[in-house]
Order: structure tokens, then C-alpha cells, then sequence
């Protein structure tokens, strides 16, 4: 009855869904409001890519505010989980069954994940993609091996260096923009960072360089994250194995 | 046009329901990137290569690699499905 019951409402709300798709005009946008900053965003910014232009020079302190939610929830990771890692337990126990065609098959995969990540970011403010995409694709690359190969481990301190210099490369061009009596973290052509051909590599002013902290920046925050939930895995289950072994 | 979309959207159900089937965990993860990566190209179909781009790095990229974090965790790493101790 429970089932028939549940078929009737799933069934029900299928129709209702279609009914309401019906009415709706596909692929028409409803939202009119974004055309005004299509409009002006590449005379403005100098950004090929309008997602770009938005989330650095529009929205900066909107991702700003995205890069510290990512760093509490590897900070909180790492604080429930990475005490473990530290008490240094010999990582040769575990057994290594991934396998000979998976590792060597990532260790031809890591280049390439490289290559297309630090692409992504670079050529964030022309085509579509950037520092988030890329970051996540980088962060992919470094944890691979780990994943595959259980006794190798990633240097942390490496990580935590390479993510508060983004970190701190980020909010220092935030407040290279006040240096020149504008708000904060608003792009400003002046120099090196010059606003440039629209569509060239070097143009844009200082939105590549804040891509490529964001993108460093979430690469080695990832990468750290799954890290501490690995190394606490491999701990963690050591310590099983070991408490097995003395019973 | 449409025949693609209904055929990326078999898929994606289909190995949506694979993840459910299917006896082996690692081929379950899988099956789960699959929908993600079906997802993804429909994303481009729709002219948002940005949420496309996300879609295909986080949710068929790094949401398999937890999975797979959390299956050599539990134990559930393996490759063959005769293997079981």
C-alpha cells in the first residue's frame, strides 16, 4: 500500500513538473538584469570572460569571502582529524593493492593534469573556467599519488607555504587598489597590470594575478584536505590492525 | 539536439542506477562519476561551460576521489569481485 501510495505522489509530482516545464520557453533567459553588465563589463574590466569580470573585479569580496569558508573547512578537518597524522606511525603496513597499471597510469596523468590546470588558471579572464576549476584540477594532480600509492605522503609544510603566500597575494593587491584611492580589492589598470588588448593573454590589468592566487590557493587547500583524511585513514587503520594483531 | 540531451539523460540515469546494482564498490564510484560527467557535457550543451567546467572537476574529479578515499578506509578497495576475504 506504502508502495502505491508513494508511486501515485512520485507519479503525481512527475506531471505536475512536466506540466509547468511545458509552459516554461527553453533556453530564453527570464533574468534580464545580467545584460547590462555584458554590456559594460569588457569596457570596464578589459575581462574577455564575463564570469571572470564578476567574480574579481565585481564580486572580489564575495570570493574573498568563498576563499575563507574553504579555509575554515580545511582548518576544521584538520583540527578534528590531524592530530592522529602526527603521532609519525611507520607507513609501510598498509597493503599496496591498487595495482601496476593504476600507478603507472597516473604517473603519465599527473603532467597533463598539471598542464590543463595551470592553463585553466592562466587563461581564466578569456575563456571559461579559472582559478577555482583549475585549483580543484591541481589539487586533483598532487593528491593522485597519494590515493594510489598508500606509503607516499604529501609535505604539508609545502602546502601550508604555497597556501597563505595566495592567501596573503590576494588580499595584498586588494590593498594595492586602496594604495590608489579606490575600494577595496577594485581592479586598477596602471603599469605592468595594464588593461591591454581585449582577448590578449596580458591584458585585463590585475585580474590573472589574482586568478592564479585563487587558483593556488584552492589547489593547495584541497590538497591538504584530502591529505589529512588520508593520512587519518592510514593511521587509523594501522592502529586497528596493530590492536588486532596484539589480541 | 534533443535526441542527445535524451540520450545523455538515459545515461545518466542508467548509471545512476548502476551506482545502486552494482556488486562492486569501485565500479559503483565509477558509475557515480559518470552521472557527472554526463552532466557536464549537458551543462555545455546549455552554454554554461563555466558550471560545466566545476561540474566535470568537482563532482566527477574530486567527489569520486573521496569515495574512493572512504573505500580504501572501510577496506572496500578492491578489483575483482572474487577477492573478498
Amino acid at each position: 500500500m506504502r508502495n502505491v501510495s508513494g508511486l501515485l505522489f512520485s507519479g503525481g509530482l512527475a506531471f505536475l513538473l512536466l506540466v509547468i516545464a511545458t509552459h516554461l520557453p527553453f533556453g530564453q533567459p527570464l533574468m534580464l538584469v545580467g545584460s547590462d553588465i555584458i554590456q559594460a563589463s569588457p569596457h570596464e574590466v578589459g575581462s574577455a570572460n564575463v564570469v571572470a569580470a564578476i567574480l574579481l573585479a565585481y564580486r572580489g569580496i564575495d570570493t574573498l569571502g568563498e576563499l575563507s569558508i574553504l579555509f575554515t573547512a580545511a582548518a576544521g578537518v584538520g583540527l578534528i582529524l590531524g592530530h592522529r597524522a602526527s603521532q609519525n606511525v611507520p607507513p609501510t603496513q598498509v597493503k599496496n593493492n591498487s595495482g601496476f597499471i593504476s600507478q603507472k597510469g597516473i604517473e603519465l596523468m599527473i603532467p597533463l593534469l598539471l598542464v590543463v590546470g595551470f592553463y585553466i588558471i592562466f587563461y581564466g579572464h578569456l575563456t571559461p573556467g579559472g582559478g577555482f576549476q583549475g585549483g580543484v584540477i591541481l589539487a586533483i594532480a598532487f593528491f593522485l599519488p597519494v590515493l594510489v600509492q598508500s606509503d607516499a605522503r604529501l609535505d604539508h609544510n609545502i602546502i601550508s607555504i604555497i597556501e597563505g603566500l595566495a592567501g596573503a597575494v590576494f588580499i595584498l593587491i586588494g590593498l594595492w587598489a586602496m594604495f590608489y584611492e579606490r575600494p577595496f580589492l577594485q581592479p586598477f589598470f596602471n603599469g605592468l597590470f595594464a588593461k591591454g588588448t581585449l582577448g590578449e593573454l596580458w591584458s585585463a590589468g590585475t585580474l590573472p594575478l589574482l586568478y592564479l592566487a585563487l587558483g593556488l590557493k584552492v589547489g593547495a587547500e584541497l590538497a591538504g584536505l584530502l591529505a589529512t583524511i588520508a593520512d587519518f585513514s592510514i593511521t587509523e587503520t594501522q592502529g586497528s590492525l596493530s590492536e588486532d594483531d596484539t589480541q | 539536439m534533443i535526441w542527445f540531451v535524451s540520450l545523455l539523460v538515459f545515461v545518466m540515469l542508467a548509471s545512476a542506477i548502476a551506482v545502486l546494482l552494482l556488486p562492486n564498490m569501485l565500479a559503483a564510484v565509477v558509475a557515480s562519476s559518470v552521472v557527472s560527467l554526463a552532466l557536464a557535457v549537458l551543462f555545455a550543451l546549455l552554454k554554461a561551460p563555466d558550471v560545466a567546467m566545476t561540474e566535470a572537476a568537482i563532482g566527477a574529479g574530486l567527489s569520486s576521489l573521496l569515495l574512493a578515499l572512504a573505500l580504501r578506509r572501510l577496506g572496500l578497495w578492491r578489483l575483482d569481485d572474487d577477492d573478498v576475504n
